[in-house]
This record gives structure tokens, C-alpha cells and sequence, in this order.
């Protein structure tokens, strides 16, 4: 029994029972109102795996939420809840636009352009997050919700500006070409063309999907963020001041400076995420009548990491899976598809309560000691 | 001019009294020392349950009622998470943030189809009744909400200020270890507060859904919880200044859509207003800020 309290004390357990008590939760609220979860889970797993073309969209939808998924990773080392990742993913979108439609530099140059324009703005954008929290001690949660609102509103904006907006549509104009995804040129190009037409794989994996070399850049800033709070000095005076303040002042670490600096990178990669949102799957922002929650999934992708910034990588894939997967319960057997949200939730929420999974076994192993 | 002056009036304390409710449920959250960032959540599912039974029953005050239960339930697991399992409070906020707005669109699409609902077929009535509107009583035909909400913002102090119960819950909020040693039941004052504040927040989403728009859309409540939230921090958790901050919050609605129609500034930057005043009003004027010492720490019985 001790031994099974202190696996459950593990974050890998603590990650993989909140899990199946999402599917759980899900499972009796589907049962109750009339679905069969056997058979909405059936769904979800074949709206995932049974084809190519599926488990590509999945990873294109995981893009964005493994990079919000580390933004609100690195804020919450250094002890701040960066809930305003959707404000900082938006202003990456709006900045990344201006860029692409304004500028037309040859391709690889606009579209680092693109990029490090977007992460620019969402790092500006945290950092305003961050500086009211070091200077005036206004929590982060308040402002970053307003913030996101305004990034909200400030997107709207844009797209009605004659300089942007296209006419008789509800969005903006796409971005230059030159500033477009490697694979998306590829495709677009005369011999790309001739090379997807001609491989079944090539045609379903990349000619029907947006898959773009976001991952790739995502899966590298996990590495990248990993090694910067692991291995270097700067990433140990954050986490010196994320684990205790006053050590921190103590040992000369400046607490004001790094909530600064972590909201900075933070916000540059949720930023990105809007940026790679831009260059790789929707080319221009449209008008929105709620947000798209990239960033608040990106919550729930860090909660279920375990703020482990590789863990971002796999817990993104998991919540991108369940909702694209969950779009399929909806249209074949017509439960609504917000059980997904329902899920992630509860997996979150049973992530928050994890002291509960060592209690429960505690107090089991005393029951049963005392019989014994 | 003087019409239009009314009229500003009349859109605040519109506006401003889903906030109200919303508030006075954070605040007695915070009073009884637990964090609650889930007043959003229960907001939109007081907002969804409201319409949903006022739809089925057909009487507006059944779907009201219905909202405060059903938010009052989703703050249970706020309280069971934060009280008892002594969980990270803001996770477990953000957790209520998922789930209650999951639930209510799960639950307005399986009633409805869509998740932007008919409207109601009655709203709460208007304290001069439904059809008097015109002349200057017009604008101070309030919905009955409004009045509510003073009165709730009135006992909150009465019962914060005046009793022994009150006395308590800030007792509990302030120094949970002394309360305990008085023989005060810390848990049972801190499940009661944040059940309480589900409630009140519920019935803040109602009182948006059955009184101002008279239907459900997913945007109905949208950062209403946080700027209540706000408000409390503005209003320095004191009923009477947290009741006073959300008639600013209003205000700042009222100007959006008053000056909306003039047309002479863009909507989506008038849309922003409420937001950016939130954020004016933290940095100009809250400065040394008195929140309840314990709020956010978990009470461990027996630990000093």
C-alpha cells in the first residue's frame, strides 16, 4: 500500500488517472442523456486515428496550443499564471498580418520577418502583464483576461481598416505569398504539384491538410525553453524566484526583473503561436464573435504537463486530438461536441486535486491494516 | 441632453448589476480566504441553466432559482478542491472556467440544437411592471434585478459588519489558525462561502440572460466574472465599494453603446473600454491593497 501511495504520488500517474477520470466523467454524462459512450469513444478514437489525413490535422491542431501550452509552462516556473496567452496569441496573429500583407521580402526573409514580428508583439504584450504585476502588484490573472479581451477586439479592428480589410468578405487580405509556409509554397509550386498529384501519401498527408512546419519549430522551442530553465543561469535565478521570493532577493536575484523577463518570453511564445497560425494554416485574421481559445487551451495543455515544457508536447497532442476527434462525435451520432470541453475540464480539474489519489489509498491502507 | 443623461444612468446600473451579483459572490469567497477565478464559469452556467429552465417551466423566477443551484453545485467542486483536497486554487478555478462553460453549451445544444438559444418567453419583471416605459419613469423602470442586487449588497454588509457570523468569516479569512483555536469550524465556514458565491454568481449569469438580452449566446457572459473580480479588488472588499466599482464598470458599458451609435469612434474600440478602464482603474488607485490575509492559503488544521 505504500508503495501504491508513493506511485501515486508520481506526475506521470497523477496525469494518466486525471485522464481516465476525464473519460469517465464524460462517459456517465453521455449515459445520462441518452448517447452511448461506448459508442462516442469509438468515434472519437477513428475521428483521430483512421486515417492519415486525420492524425496530420491533429498534429496542425496541436501547433498552436503545444506553443501556448509552453508560454503558460514558462510563466508558472517563475510563479505567475499567464492566463492571458490568448491576448498575447491574438496580437501575434494581428502583428504577423500587418507584417505579411504590408512587406514583401523575398520568402525565407519574409517569413522570418513574420515570425519574430509575432513573437515581438506577444512579448510586448506579456510584458505589459508583467510590469504591472512587478510594479504595481496587480495580479496576472486580472489583467491578462482584460488584455485579452482588448487583443480581442483590437484583431476586429484590423480587419475592418480599408488598408487590410478585403472587400465583401469578413477578414483580412492573405498575407504575401513570400511570407507562406515552406510546405504550403512547396505545394503551390509547379514541380510540388506534379509530386503530390502523383503519391496517394503526398496527396492525403499534405495536399488535402494544412500541414506546415510548425511542429517542427514547436517541438524545437520545447527542447529550447527545457534547456533554458534547466541548464542556464538565467533559468535558475526564474525558478529561484518562482520557488521562493524572498530567497530569491536574498541571493540577489531581482524579483521585479524576471517577472519582467518571464512574461517577455512567455508572451514571445504564445506570440509565435499566432504568428505560425498565420504563415502555416489561416493566412489572414477574420472578424470573431468569441475567441478561438488557443490560448486558453493552452492553460489546460500546461496543467496536464505538469509544467514540463516537453510534457507540452504530448499533452497538446492529446487535447488537439480530442477536439478534432471530438468534432465527429457531434456530426455522426449527434451528442454535442462541447462533452469535449466538458472532458478537459474535468481532467484539469482532477490535475488540481491530485493530493486526492495518495489520500485515498492512505486511508484504504489503513482500513485494510487494521482488519489485517 | 438631460433625456440622454438618463439614459446613461438607466444603461449602468443595467449593465452593471450581473457584475454586482458576481462581485458580492467573489467577495464572500475572499472573505472566507478562498480564491475564486471561477466566478466566470459559474456566471455562464447561471447564465445557460436560467434560459433553459425559464424555457421549459415558462416562469422566469424557477430559471433564476435553477441558476443559483446549478452554479451553486459547480462551486462545490470549487470548494471540495480547495477546502478539503487543499488544491492549487487557481487551477482549480481555471478547471470550473472549462467545465461550467462545457456544461452550459452542452447543455443549451442538446436542448436546442445551437448553442445561441430562443429568447425566453417571459424575462424577470420591471419594478413598475413590463409596460410602463414611457416618460421619465421610463428610465427608472429598472429590472427588478437591480433592486436585488442593492439589497444584496446592503446585507453583505450587514451580515459582514453586524453579526457574529460575519465576525467569523472574516475571522477565517484573516488568521485561519485563530479562528480555528476559537473553536470556529474553518472548513465549514470556507464551503459555505464558496458555495455561496457560486449562487450568487449564478444567479449574476441569470440576471444577465432573463433580464438584460432574454436569451442564452455563448458570448453573453464574456470576461463579466473577471471584471467582477476586479471590482472586489477595486472596491477594496468592502460591499458598499465593490457595489460602487461595478456602477463604474457599467458606466463604461454605457458609454460603449451609447456612443456606439454616434458612430464618431469605431465600435471594436469602444468595445474595449470597459477592459482598458479595469485595468486604469488597478493602476491609478488600488495601492496598498487590503485583502483578506489568507486568502488562496489552504487551511491544514493544526499547522500555525
Amino acid at each position: 500500500m505504500e508503495r501504491l501511495a508513493k506511485i501515486c504520488k508520481k506526475q506521470i500517474t497523477v496525469t494518466i488517472l486525471a485522464i481516465l477520470c476525464g473519460f469517465l466523467v464524460a462517459a456517465v454524462i453521455l449515459a445520462c442523456t441518452g448517447y452511448s459512450p461506448a459508442d462516442a469513444f469509438a468515434i472519437l478514437g477513428e475521428g483521430i486515428f483512421s486515417k492519415p489525413k486525420y492524425i496530420v490535422n491533429v498534429i496542425v491542431k496541436a501547433t498552436p496550443i503545444i506553443l501556448t501550452g509552453l508560454s503558460v509552462v514558462f510563466a508558472f516556473k517563475v510563479g505567475l499564471f499567464n492566463i492571458g496567452a490568448e491576448g498575447e496569441y491574438i496580437v501575434g496573429t494581428i502583428v504577423a498580418v500587418i507584417i505579411g500583407i504590408t512587406c514583401d521580402f523575398p520568402p525565407v526573409i519574409e517569413f522570418l520577418l513574420i515570425l519574430a514580428g509575432g513573437m515581438l508583439a506577444g512579448a510586448l504584450y506579456g510584458a505589459i502583464i508583467g510590469f504591472l504585476k512587478a510594479k504595481f502588484g496587480i495580479h496576472e490573472v486580472i489583467t491578462g483576461i482584460m488584455l485579452n479581451w482588448i487583443a480581442f477586439y483590437a484583431a476586429n479592428f484590423v480587419v475592418t481598416l480599408d488598408r487590410f480589410h478585403q472587400p465583401d468578405s469578413s477578414s483580412t487580405y492573405e498575407i504575401n505569398e513570400s511570407g507562406m509556409d515552406l510546405i504550403y509554397r512547396f505545394k503551390m509550386s509547379e514541380s510540388g504539384r506534379e509530386a503530390v498529384k502523383n503519391s496517394p501519401l503526398l496527396l492525403e498527408t499534405v495536399g488535402k491538410t494544412d500541414l506546415n512546419i510548425g511542429i517542427l519549430i514547436a517541438v524545437a522551442a520545447a527542447i529550447l525553453i527545457w534547456v533554458i530553465l534547466r541548464k542556464t543561469t538565467k533559468g535558475f535565478a526564474l525558478r529561484t524566484v518562482g520557488f521562493n521570493k524572498e530567497a530569491a532577493e536574498c541571493a540577489g536575484i531581482s524579483v521585479q526583473k524576471n517577472v519582467i523577463h518571464a512574461m517577455m518570453i512567455s508572451g514571445a511564445l504564445a506570440g509565435l503561436s499566432g504568428a505560425l497560425m498565420i504563415t502555416g494554416v489561416s493566412h489572414k485574421i477574420m472578424t470573431l464573435a468569441a475567441t478561438e481559445n488557443y490560448g486558453f487551451n493552452g492553460l489546460s495543455v500546461a496543467m496536464l504537463a505538469g509544467n514540463s515544457p516537453i510534457g507540452a508536447i504530448f499533452a497538446g497532442l492529446l487535447f488537439a486530438g480530442l477536439f478534432y476527434g471530438g468534432g465527429s462525435i457531434q456530426s455522426t451520432i449527434g451528442a454535442p461536441s462541447e462533452i469535449i470541453n466538458i472532458m478537459v475540464g474535468t481532467i484539469v480539474f482532477f490535475v488540481a486535486i491530485a493530493g486526492l489519489f495518495p489520500m485515498i489509498v492512505e486511508k484504504l491502507g489503513k482500513k485494510v491494516a487494521k482488519r489485517g | 441632453m438631460g433625456n440622454n443623461i438618463l439614459l446613461l444612468l438607466s444603461i449602468t446600473v443595467m449593465y452593471a448589476t450581473p457584475l454586482i451579483f458576481g462581485a458580492m459572490g467573489g467577495l464572500v469567497s475572499e472573505k472566507s480566504g478562498v480564491t475564486n477565478i471561477g466566478i466566470e464559469g459559474m456566471m455562464r452556467l447561471g447564465a445557460s441553466t436560467a434560459v433553459c429552465v425559464t424555457y421549459a417551466t415558462g416562469h422566469p423566477w424557477a430559471g433564476f432559482l435553477a441558476a443559483g443551484a446549478a452554479a451553486g453545485v459547480l462551486a462545490l467542486l470549487h470548494a471540495v478542491a480547495s477546502v478539503s483536497l487543499k488544491a492549487d486554487q487557481t487551477v482549480s478555478g481555471i478547471a470550473i472556467n472549462l467545465i461550467g462553460p462545457g456544461i452550459s453549451l452542452f447543455m443549451t445544444r442538446q436542448m436546442f440544437g445551437v448553442t445561441n438559444t430562443p429568447a425566453v418567453p417571459a424575462k424577470l419583471p420591471k419594478i413598475f411592471g413590463n409596460k410602463a416605459s414611457e416618460g421619465i419613469l421610463g428610465y427608472f423602470n429598472f429590472d427588478i434585478t437591480v433592486i436585488l442586487a442593492l439589497l444584496l449588497t446592503i446585507a453583505a454588509w450587514f451580515l459582514f459588519y453586524k453579526t457574529r457570523w460575519g465576525l467569523r468569516v472574516r475571522a477565517v479569512g484573516e488568521h485561519p489558525q485563530v479562528a480555528d483555536t476559537l473553536g470556529i469550524s474553518v472548513y465549514k465556514i470556507r464551503y459555505f462561502c464558496v458555495i455561496l458565491s457560486g449562487i450568487l454568481s449564478g444567479f449574476g449569469g441569470a440576471a444577465m440572460t432573463l433580464a438584460i438580452i432574454s436569451n442564452f449566446t455563448p458570448t453573453a457572459i464574456s470576461g463579466h466574472g473577471f471584471i467582477a473580480l476586479a471590482a472586489v479588488i477595486f472596491g477594496k472588499w468592502k460591499p458598499f465599494g465593490v457595489y460602487g466599482a461595478c456602477m463604474l464598470f457599467g458606466l463604461a458599458q454605457a458609454l460603449a453603446i451609447l456612443l456606439g451609435g454616434a458612430d464618431l469612434i469605431p465600435s471594436q474600440i469602444l468595445a474595449m473600454l470597459p477592459y482598458m478602464l479595469t485595468i486604469a482603474v488597478l493602476v491609478l488607485f488600488v495601492r496598498n491593497v487590503s485583502a483578506p490575509k489568507a486568502s488562496g492559503v489552504p487551511f491544514e488544521k493544526g499547522q500555525r
